[in-house]
């Protein structure tokens, strides 16, 4: 540790760190546009001036200067104070003065330094410069004028997004921050940008001039469009949630969030199932909550429990999951599966469906396999920790699936099973390099399971895995990338086929006589047998509410207090930020009201005495954000079967649109128009 | 990026390569980004050897980016750092007119002037009609012992004034070159009118 001295204060930092993170380990402020802690130093703002002791009598940049044993720095002198003033004047320039019809005001670091450094007037009399706005695509709005050349954008697209798209052309007076050719950003992660512009001169496209960041009322949460988990905070004005921003949260998203569960926000509030219906004479007619129960309760009268069937999608919180399964139980039905997708989750134990690595672990390993996974769509921010992790070097990367650009080089070793088994034996070249590493990794996607062979697959990764020395006492190298927020959950609560209960595949085409679908769009509906009643609860008019006879409005992530399990298994709970539109009501409540109206009510009616059960049936539910990390106690794997020569599909075929949220969308349809359509024009 | 039309594919010629292979061995595995500068160099000569006009087309810089394995906004980046790259198409012959504090003091406004006049140019960055000359506003080009300058494509013409200028753009539309260096006739930057000193100094023969 080094011992540095910042305005008398005594403190102890890393050796290679710099004056600006010493003076923040002393409390002290410094104001800073370009330096950012995950992005490289660039040191070409100036703001965070300082003067050190015993150096030349001139001011230091901070952040660019590297901390000596025993240095005397000082944040509050005049000279520090003038210097700063000196850039800020320099800065306002040629920074236009219309915070009043900015985006970013209120929330912004030039105004709120300016505020402590800026002078009350210009003395500045000539042109000031103006330069042309760049069209960056569909979420990111760009007044370039306001601009003052930190270059954080054209950092972090290098080297957090792994885009490098953006860029400084010409120089001096002619200096512009953009493409330079027209083009849309293409990263999964550009809304970050508009979180790192310390000015506005990036903002949010569909959030222009929507609301002030003081109207907000903001509520901490956790995002469900991926499984990553993401800690988001929702900020809401009235009945309506305005816009979705990330939280710290450095085991899980760091401070970044996905494009698709930044920008589905404005998908929260069309097609909204927000009464209740019920099909009468083929036809679905508004009704009152006590006609859909009846309705219900008569159909239900004299089915036998075996020809009850629920499936629960991907956007369900735990306790609703566990809520529609006690109903069930209580139906005398074990018909119930949260894998609409049908993949072949293995839910005996919980390493063959979590990823075990964690997604900070990701930054210790050093070879990994990825097996019909294309994590850049089907979880953004686990590829940018892949990518932070190659960025530090040593690492290899081998894909077995569809070919896709990861933003980091990746191995193409082969497009289905069949390389598997050459891993498995040793003969093909990357078992080696997996042998090698310390710290191997096996991720397997939902495009390797959600197969026939699923089982089988699972089962030669895990072997893989174990082959390779990924199974160790102090290392998992298993890991399962899910891309539903609910299926974590829904394994850990058994959400399963029970003894001699049907699978999602069995209950289709008449297997059951009623089938609950618990939000669950995903599915083929067209394959429901004609006879089956179908009750759908959830929150969005989608596939599974157009086959419905009985149309229950949920509640959407936004408008409920629940915990989801993301697919490290980490247990994290989402807070109720608005009330759910209409009639619309929390979906455990609903199935409780439905329990009680059946004469078998759940035993719990309040979301706490729910939890308590939640606990009961499994342990981990208790143990709320934290994740333990742990090596392999039990090598036997899952069971397996035959692989198919078929090759890998890609589980996530539009990043944009995966669930009725960022179905419902008109962003995201845009995304889908300018990213995904000419994509799959240039293939056919 | 101004209004021109881009050509459609850029593919540097075996003159070119022959360059680029041994500008590349300069430089280890891993930093052949190093190369950039040479690269786009060679691609603007090329477009001046093959079209007549001196400059790289956004299709060089992306072939040079695909080349040397970095992102083409990289090559963008350097590309418009540098004034030397023309990043739009320029006449047969760039005339790069001086007009920083020493050649300005030595009259390079007549030069500027004379230019206009003999090609026709109002603006800068603007190309004559005919094609022949692209007029551009250069800062020091360090030679300002022999001020005003006037730098046709690679070569400076020296102790630039009005009528000199006139004359020289008037060989240039013949398609005559005439010899680069001092107009007044002076061994490169020695005194007007011959040396001052070490006039009596005799050296023996070799």
């Amino acid at each position: 540790m080094v011992k540095v001295t910042v305005d008398g204060i005594d403190v102890d930092v890393p050796p290679g760190s710099n004056v600006l993170q010493a003076c923040e380990a002393a409390g002290k402020e410094v104001p800073r546009f370009c330096y950012h802690e995950r992005l490289s130093v660039a040191g070409n703002c100036r703001m965070c001036l300082v003067e050190i002791e015993k150096a030349p009598p001139k001011p230091f940049a901070s952040c660019a200067y590297p901390v000596n044993e025993g240095m005397v720095v000082h944040t509050d002198t005049p000279m520090v104070k003038k210097a700063r003033a000196g850039v800020m004047e320099f800065l306002l320039i040629n920074h236009p003065l219309d915070c009043p019809i900015c985006d970013q005001g209120g929330e912004c670091d030039l105004q709120d330094q300016a505020v402590g450094y800026g002078r009350d007037g210009s003395r500045y009399t000539e042109a000031k410069r103006a330069v042309k706005d760049k069209d960056l695509g569909p979420l990111v709005k760009t007044v370039m004028t306001r601009c003052i050349q930190c270059t954080r954008c054209i950092r972090f697209s290098a080297e957090i997004a792994g885009t490098p798209e953006l860029g400084a052309t010409a120089r001096g007076e002619s200096m512009e921050v953009g493409t330079y050719v027209q083009m849309a950003l293409t990263s999964e992660l550009s809304g970050n940008l508009i979180d790192i512009c310390p000015v506005g001169a990036l903002t949010s496209k569909p959030y222009a001039f929507v609301a002030r960041p003081w109207e907000l009322k903001k509520t901490d949460s956790v995002d469900v469009l991926d499984a990553v988990g993401t800690n988001i905070r929702v900020d809401a004005r009235g009945p309506e949630v305005l816009r979705i921003l990330p939280r710290l949260n450095e085991d899980v998203n760091e401070e970044w969030l996905a494009d698709k569960s930044r920008f589905s926000v404005d998908g929260l509030k069309r097609r909204r199932l927000d009464s209740v219906w019920v099909k009468r004479d083929g036809k679905l007619v508004k009704s009152g909550w006590e006609d859909a129960f009846e309705a219900i309760d008569a159909r239900l009268k004299g089915v036998a429990g075996e020809r009850i069937g629920a499936i629960a999608g991907d956007l369900c919180d735990a306790e609703s999951m566990l809520a529609l399964k006690d109903l069930m139980s209580a139906l005398g039905s074990a018909n119930t599966d949260c894998r609409q997708d049908g993949a072949a989750l293995d839910g005996t134990r919980r390493e063959f469906y979590t990823f075990n690595t964690s997604i900070a672990g990701i930054e210790a390993a050093d070879a990994i396999l990825l097996v019909g996974c294309n994590p850049r769509r089907e979880a953004p921010l686990i590829n940018a920790r892949v990518l932070k992790r190659w960025r530090t070097g040593g690492l290899k990367v081998a894909s077995v699936g569809p070919v896709a650009d990861l933003t980091y080089p990746v191995e193409a070793i082969g497009e289905g099973p069949a390389v598997l088994a050459g891993l498995l034996d040793g003969s093909h070249p990357f078992a080696s390099v997996l042998k090698a590493a310390k710290h191997p990794m096996v991720i397997v996607g939902q495009g390797a399971l959600r197969r026939a062979d699923g089982a089988a697959v699972l089962a030669s990764a895990w072997k893989l895995a174990e082959t390779v020395g990924a199974l160790g006492a102090e290392w998992h190298g298993f890991n399962v990338l899910h891309t539903a927020a609910a299926r974590v959950g829904g394994l850990d609560l058994g959400f399963l086929p029970g003894a001699g209960g049907k699978n999602v595949a069995a209950m289709m085409g008449g297997g059951v006589d009623v089938l609950w679908l618990l939000g669950t769009d995903e599915i083929d509906t067209t394959k429901i047998g004609a006879d089956t009643f179908v009750i759908y609860q959830g929150h969005h008019g989608d596939a599974g509410a157009a086959r419905a006879d009985v149309i229950l409005p949920g509640a959407a992530y936004t408008e409920k207090n629940g915990t989801y399990v993301n697919t490290e298994g980490r247990v994290q709970r989402g807070q109720l930020a608005i009330y759910p539109p209409g009639e619309a009501r929390e979906d455990w409540k609903i199935l409780r009201a439905f329990s009680g109206w059946l004469g078998k009510p759940l035993p719990y009616d309040s979301i706490e005495a729910l939890r308590d059960r939640l606990e009961t049936v499994n342990p981990v539910f208790a143990r709320l954000d934290i994740l333990p990390r742990f090596g392999c106690a039990d090598v036997a794997g899952p069971a397996g079967g035959e692989m198919s020569p078929v090759a890998f599909e890609p589980a996530v075929a539009n990043y944009y649109q995966t669930d009725v949220i960022s179905r419902a969308s008109p962003t995201m349809a845009e995304c889908t128009a300018t990213y995904v359509a000419p994509l799959k024009a240039a293939a056919e | 990026m101004t209004e021109h039309a881009e050509p459609a594919s850029f593919a540097f010629d075996a003159e070119s390569e022959a360059k680029i292979t041994k500008v590349m061995a300069k430089y280890p595995a891993g930093k052949q980004a190093s190369a950039v500068l040479p690269l786009l160099d060679f691609a603007q000569r090329q477009m001046g050897r093959v079209t007549g006009s001196a400059w790289v087309p956004k299709v060089a810089m992306d072939e040079i980016a695909r080349r040397l394995e970095m992102a083409p906004i990289r090559v963008y980046e350097v590309a418009t750092f540098y004034f030397m790259f023309n990043m739009a198409p320029v006449g047969k012959y760039h005339l790069q007119l001086c007009t920083t504090t020493p050649c300005w003091l030595r009259g390079s406004d007549d030069v500027v002037a004379a230019c206009r006049k003999a090609t026709g140019i109002k603006g800068w960055k603007e190309t004559s009609e005919d094609g022949l000359f692209t007029m551009t506003e250069v800062e020091c080009v360090g030679a300002c012992v022999n001020a005003p300058i006037l730098q046709v494509n690679d070569d400076f013409f020296e102790d630039m004034d009005a009528e000199s200028t006139e004359k020289l753009l008037a060989a240039l539309r013949r398609g005559e070159y005439p010899t680069p260096g001092s107009v007044t006739g002076r061994q490169t930057s020695a005194p007007e009118g011959g040396a001052t000193t070490l006039t009596t100094l005799n050296f023996p023969a070799e």
